[in-house]
C-alpha cells in the first residue's frame, strides 16, 4: 500500500490561498484576543496557574447541579462554578483575594460546602491555589521559554542548514503558534501549565516536520542539474517526495492523540485538544508556510541587495 | 561488534536487559497527579516587605530544617523539600489527610507565656486606644468601618461597661457625654441618621466591648470580650500604627475559644505584658495525651532547665495572677497560678478536640517553632481516587493508541511494519527503563508525552520506510536499497530529534512538577526512538534480509 505515491502537486503555485487561508485564521484569533480583553479582562481564559487563585474540583456523591453549588459558594458574586466531565464532578474557581491568601480562599469553598450539603456529600479531588507572585512568574517565564525556543532551534537550524531555512522554520512556527494561540482565545480554552507544555509541543512537532521537508530541499539542491531547476519546482518535488510521511505520520500521531482525547483523562482533554490542533496546524505550515517562505525568502535575498536585514523580509514573508 | 547481526543482537539484548532491571529494580514512582498527595510552595510572610532579599532567604533555610524535622516526625515517605530562592518547596504524596499535613507544616508553632496585666491596669486602656484611633481615623472612615451607625447602642453598652470595670466611679468627662449623647439619640431610632453627625461616637473601640454579657467575665481579669461580628474592625482599629504605639507595653492577644451567648457569640481580647517571660524555645518536649478528669486532650510540654528556672521565678511572684499561653499569637489558656511551677506545664485542647489535633500541636512544639509565620505561595492538592482513575484512562488511552499505530503501521508496511512495531516495543520498555532510571516520577503529562512520543517514535520508522521504498522503486537491488534508505533517512531524523530535543529540555527548565514529568518523558522518549529505529530497526531488518539473496523481494 502506499499513498501520494507519485504526487506532483503544485503547491508553491498555491501559496497565495493558503496565505488568505492563514490571514483570515490568524485575524480570527487576534479578533478574539481583543474579544476576550474586552469582555473578560485577558487575552487569554488564563487558569489558576497564571492568574492566580484558587481551583477546586470536587465530586458529589449525590447528584448536584452547577445553580446549587454555586448558591451555596455565594449566588453570582462567588466563584465560578462549572460542570466538568461527567458522574458529578466540578470544577469551582475562585478569584485572587485581596491579602492574596489562596489557603483560606480554599478553606472556605470547602467549608461553605460542607455547610450545605453535608461533610460526607462531595469529594475534593484536587485543588490548586496559586498566589500572585507565582502567577505573574510564570506568565513571564512561560513567554521565555517560547522565545528561548524560537532562538535556540533558529541557531541549530541556522548551523545544520543555511540561515534562510532557519528563518522560514521560525516563521513557520510563529505562524503554527499564533494561530494556535489565536484558537485557544476564541474558543477561551484555559490556559494552564500543561496547556503551555502543548504549545510547546507543537513547536516540537511542528519543526519537526519542516525539517523533513527542508532536509529533502537540502538534498534535492545538492544533486546534479539543480541549479538549472527553478527553486519552486526544486521545492515543490521535496515537498510531494515526502508527502507519504507526512501524512503517515501525523496519521500515527493523531491516532494516538484521538486516543487520549477519547478515552483519556478528564483532566487532559484540553491537552490533547491542543495538541490535536497543533499537529494539523504543524503538518498544513510545513508545506504551505514554511515552504513558501523559503522560496519568498530566497526570492528577496537572491536579488542585487543580499545584505538587506533578512528579519524584514521574513515579516513580509508571513501572510497577516 | 555491531557489524555482524550477532553484535548487534547482543548489543540490543544487554541494552533492553539494562532497561528492564531499572525498571524491574527501581520501579516506576507516581507523580503527585498520579499518586495523590499535596505540593506546598511556601513564602515568609512579610506584608508590609520590610525584609530584605537576603533576610528572606536567610529565613527559609531555617523554616527549611524546621519543616523537615516535623515532616521526618510525621512519617511521610519519601517527602520532597527543597529550597528554590527564598520559597520553600515541600511535595508530600499519597497522605490521606492534606489539611492536617497543610497546618502541620504551615503552623508557626510559636510558643509564648505571658503574664495578664491586672484589672486595676486594664481600666485606663480602653481610652488610651480609643483617644488614639479618634486621633487617627478620619470620621468618615470610622463611618466606613460602621463605628458610627451603631454609636447609639454603643455608647449604651460602653456606658454599662465603664460601670462595670470602673465600678461606676471616676467616669471622666468624655465619656460622660458620650452617654448623653447616646440617650438622646436612643431615644428614637428613626433619627439614626442624624445623630451619627450630631453625635459622632466618642469610644470607638470601647463600644466594641461587651463584657456584660458574660457572668464569668470578672473572673478573668485583664480581659474584654468581643462580638464575634465585630472582631474584624476591632483587628482594623488596633492593628493602627498609632494606636499600636499607644498600646507600647502591653500586648492584646485574642483567646481562641469562642463563647456563645444568646444569637451571637463573643471572642475574648486579653491585655497581656509585652513580654514574655519564657518561649517555646525552652521546651524539651512535649507530649499528648488524655486527661481523664476534664476528658479532653492536653498537650503536656516539658521546660528545659534554664525555661524552668525563669518559668519558677515568674510563677512564684505571680500567685494569684493569670498568666497566657500564647500559641502563634493566640491565647489558648490563661489559667491562675495557683503555686509556683517549674518544669512543667499543659495546654487544654478544649473539649471535643480530636486527639489527633493534640497529638501534631505536640509534635510541632518537639519540632520546634517556624523562625517566622509562612504563608502559602502556591499549592496543588490531589485526591487519591482522582490519581487512581488517571492512571486507568491513561493506560486504556496508551492501549488503544497503540493498537491504532500497529494497525496502521501492519497495513501500510506490512512485514516492514512488523519489524518496526518489534522496534517499537523495545523503545516502550528503554523508555520505561530510562524514567525509572532517572527516578522520574510518572505524571499525567507524562503518560501524555509518552504516548504522543510512541505516535512520534514512528516517524523515524516511517522516514526510513518511504526512503528504502524510493529506492526500490528507482530499480536498486533490496540490500542496497535498505542500506541507502537508512543512510538517506539519517539526517532527517537526527535534524528533527536535535530540535524536538531542544524544545523538550527547555520545558523542562520552565516546567514545575506535571510540566517537567512530560519534557522528562519526552526527552528519554527522543533518545530511544533514535536508538530504536536507527538501531534495532535496521537490526531487525537484517536479520530478515540474512535468509534472502540481493535480489528477493521484500515486504515494504
Amino acid at each position: 500500500m502506499r499513498i501520494f505515491g507519485n504526487a506532483a502537486y503544485r503547491f508553491i503555485e498555491r501559496r497565495k490561498t493558503a496565505y488568505v487561508l492563514s490571514s483570515v485564521a490568524i485575524l480570527a484569533g487576534i479578533a478574539g484576543m481583543i474579544l476576550n480583553i474586552a469582555s473578560i479582562g485577558a487575552w487569554q481564559n488564563y487558569g489558576v496557574d497564571f492568574e492566580g487563585g484558587v481551583m477546586v474540583q470536587v465530586t458529589f456523591s449525590e447528584p448536584a447541579t452547577t445553580g446549587d453549588i454555586r448558591a451555596a459558594l455565594g449566588g453570582a458574586s462567588g466563584p465560578d462554578v462549572t460542570e466538568f466531565g461527567s458522574d458529578g464532578a466540578f470544577i469551582i474557581r475562585a478569584e485572587q483575594t485581596a491579602d492574596g491568601n489562596i489557603d483560606a480562599s480554599r478553606e472556605e469553598i470547602q467549608a461553605s460546602l460542607a455547610e450545605a450539603f453535608g461533610e460526607s456529600a462531595f469529594l475534593i479531588d484536587r485543588s490548586e491555589g496559586v498566589g500572585p507572585k507565582i502567577g505573574a512568574e510564570l506568565q513571564r517565564k512561560a513567554a521565555g521559554a517560547i522565545l528561548l525556543s524560537f532562538l535556540l532551534t533558529l541557531i541549530y537550524i541556522a548551523i545544520r542548514f543555511e540561515l534562510r531555512f532557519g528563518m522560514a522554520a521560525v516563521i513557520a512556527t510563529m505562524h503554527d503558534i499564533l494561530v494556535t494561540l489565536g484558537f485557544l482565545a476564541l474558543f477561551r480554552v484555559e490556559i494552564s501549565l500543561p496547556t503551555v507544555a502543548a504549545i510547546l509541543t507543537i513547536v516540537g512537532y511542528s519543526l519537526n516536520d519542516t525539517i523533513v521537508v527542508f532536509d529533502r530541499v537540502r538534498e534535492n539542491m545538492a544533486k546534479k542539474g539543480a541549479r538549472k531547476r527553478s527553486q519552486v519546482d526544486l521545492v515543490n518535488q521535496s515537498i510531494n517526495e515526502t508527502l507519504p510521511r507526512t501524512i503517515l505520520t501525523s496519521g500515527t500521531t493523531l491516532a494516538v492523540l484521538m486516543a487520549l482525547l477519547v478515552v483519556g483523562p478528564a483532566v487532559i482533554r484540553d491537552f490533547s485538544l491542543v495538541l490535536i490542533l497543533g499537529v494539523l496546524i504543524g503538518t498544513y505550515s510545513s508545506i504551505f508556510v514554511a515552504s513558501p517562505a523559503l522560496i519568498e525568502i530566497q526570492k528577496r535575498m537572491g536579488e542585487s541587495k543580499p545584505k538587506r536585514e533578512p528579519v524584514e523580509h521574513a515579516k513580509d514573508a508571513i501572510p497577516t | 561488534m555491531f557489524k555482524t547481526i550477532r553484535g548487534r543482537v547482543i548489543a540490543i539484548v544487554l541494552v533492553c536487559a539494562a532497561a528492564g532491571y531499572q525498571l524491574w529494580s527501581q520501579g516506576l514512582s507516581l507523580g503527585l497527579d498520579l499518586q495523590g498527595g499535596i505540593h506546598l510552595a511556601l513564602e515568609v510572610e512579610d506584608p508590609d516587605g520590610t525584609l530584605t532579599p537576603e533576610a528572606r532567604v536567610d529565613a527559609i533555610a531555617q523554616a527549611e530544617t524546621v519543616v523537615r524535622n516535623r515532616i521526618d516526625q510525621f512519617g511521610v515517605e519519601e517527602p520532597i523539600i527543597q529550597r528554590n530562592g527564598d520559597r520553600l518547596i515541600v511535595e508530600l504524596a499519597g497522605i490521606d489527610d492534606p489539611d492536617r499535613a497543610r497546618e502541620l507544616i504551615n503552623q508557626q508553632a510559636y510558643l509564648e507565656f505571658k503574664l495578664v496585666r491586672p484589672a486595676s491596669d486594664i481600666a485606663n486602656r480602653v481610652n488610651v486606644i480609643d483617644r488614639a484611633v479618634l486621633a487617627e481615623f478620619s470620621q468618615d472612615s470610622l463611618a466606613a468601618l460602621g463605628r458610627l451607625v451603631e454609636a447609639s447602642e454603643a455608647a449604651q453598652d460602653q456606658a454599662e461597661l465603664e460601670g462595670l470595670i470602673f465600678g461606676g466611679a471616676g467616669n471622666d468627662s468624655t465619656s460622660a457625654s458620650d452617654s448623653t449623647a447616646a440617650a438622646e439619640s436612643a431615644d428614637s431610632t428613626a433619627q439614626a441618621d442624624e445623630a451619627e453627625d450630631e453625635a459622632p461616637n466618642l469610644s470607638p473601640f470601647g463600644s466594641l466591648l461587651n463584657n456584660d454579657i458574660d457572668p464569668t467575665a470578672g473572673q478573668v481579669p485583664g480581659s474584654f470580650l468581643v462580638a464575634e461580628s465585630d472582631y474584624e474592625v476591632a483587628n482594623i482599629l488596633l492593628g493602627n500604627a498609632r494606636v499600636r504605639t499607644a498600646l507600647r507595653d502591653v500586648s492584646l492577644h485574642w483567646a481562641e475559644e469562642l463563647i456563645p451567648a444568646g444569637a451571637t457569640s463573643y471572642r475574648r481580647l486579653y491585655v497581656l505584658d509585652e513580654d514574655a517571660f519564657v518561649t517555646g524555645d525552652f521546651l524539651n518536649d512535649a507530649v499528648a495525651t488524655r486527661d481523664m478528669q476534664i476528658n479532653e486532650p492536653i498537650v503536656n510540654f516539658e521546660f528545659s532547665r534554664a525555661g524552668g528556672r525563669e518559668f519558677g521565678r515568674v510563677t512564684g511572684a505571680n500567685v494569684g495572677n493569670s498568666i497566657a499561653i500564647i500559641l502563634d499569637g493566640i491565647v489558648v489558656s490563661a489559667p491562675t497560678v495557683r503555686s509556683r511551677i517549674t518544669t512543667q506545664g499543659q495546654i487544654e485542647m478544649g473539649p471535643g478536640t480530636p486527639m489527633e489535633e493534640a497529638a501534631d500541636l505536640a509534635l510541632v512544639l518537639r519540632a520546634g517553632a517556624l523562625p517566622v509565620p509562612l504563608e502559602i505561595a502556591g499549592q496543588s492538592e490531589v485526591g487519591p481516587s482522582l490519581g487512581q482513575d488517571s492512571i486507568d484512562q491513561g493506560e486504556i488511552a496508551g492501549l488503544v493508541g497503540i493498537m491504532l499505530v500497529l494497525g496502521i503501521m501492519i497495513v501500510y508496511y506490512k512485514m516492514a511494519g512488523l519489524l518496526a512495531i518489534g522496534a517499537l516495543a523495545i523503545y516502550v520498555l528503554l523508555v520505561l527503563g530510562g524514567l525509572a532510571g532517572f527516578g522520574a516520577n510518572l505524571t499525567l503529562p507524562g503518560i501524555a508525552g509518552l504516548i504522543l512520543s510512541i505516535g512520534m517514535a514512528v516517524d523515524a520508522n516511517v522516514l526510513i520506510f518511504e526512503r528504502i521504498r524510493e529506492e526500490l522503486l528507482a530499480g536498486r537491488a533490496t540490500r542496497t536499497a535498505v542500506e541507502e534508505g537508512f543512510g538517506n533517512a539519517f539526517s532527517a531524523i537526527l535534524d528533527a530529534n536535535i530540535t524536538t530535543l531542544i524544545t523538550a529540555l527547555i520545558l523542562f527548565q520552565f516546567g514545575t512538577g506535571p510540566v517537567q514529568g512530560f519534557a522528562v518523558t519526552l526527552s528519554i522518549g527522543i533518545v530511544a526512538s533514535f536508538f530504536s529505529a536507527l538501531f534495532v530497526t535496521r537490526t531487525f531488518f537484517l536479520i530478515y534480509l540474512s535468509g534472502k539473496k540481493g535480489s528477493d523481494p521484500i515486504s515494504i
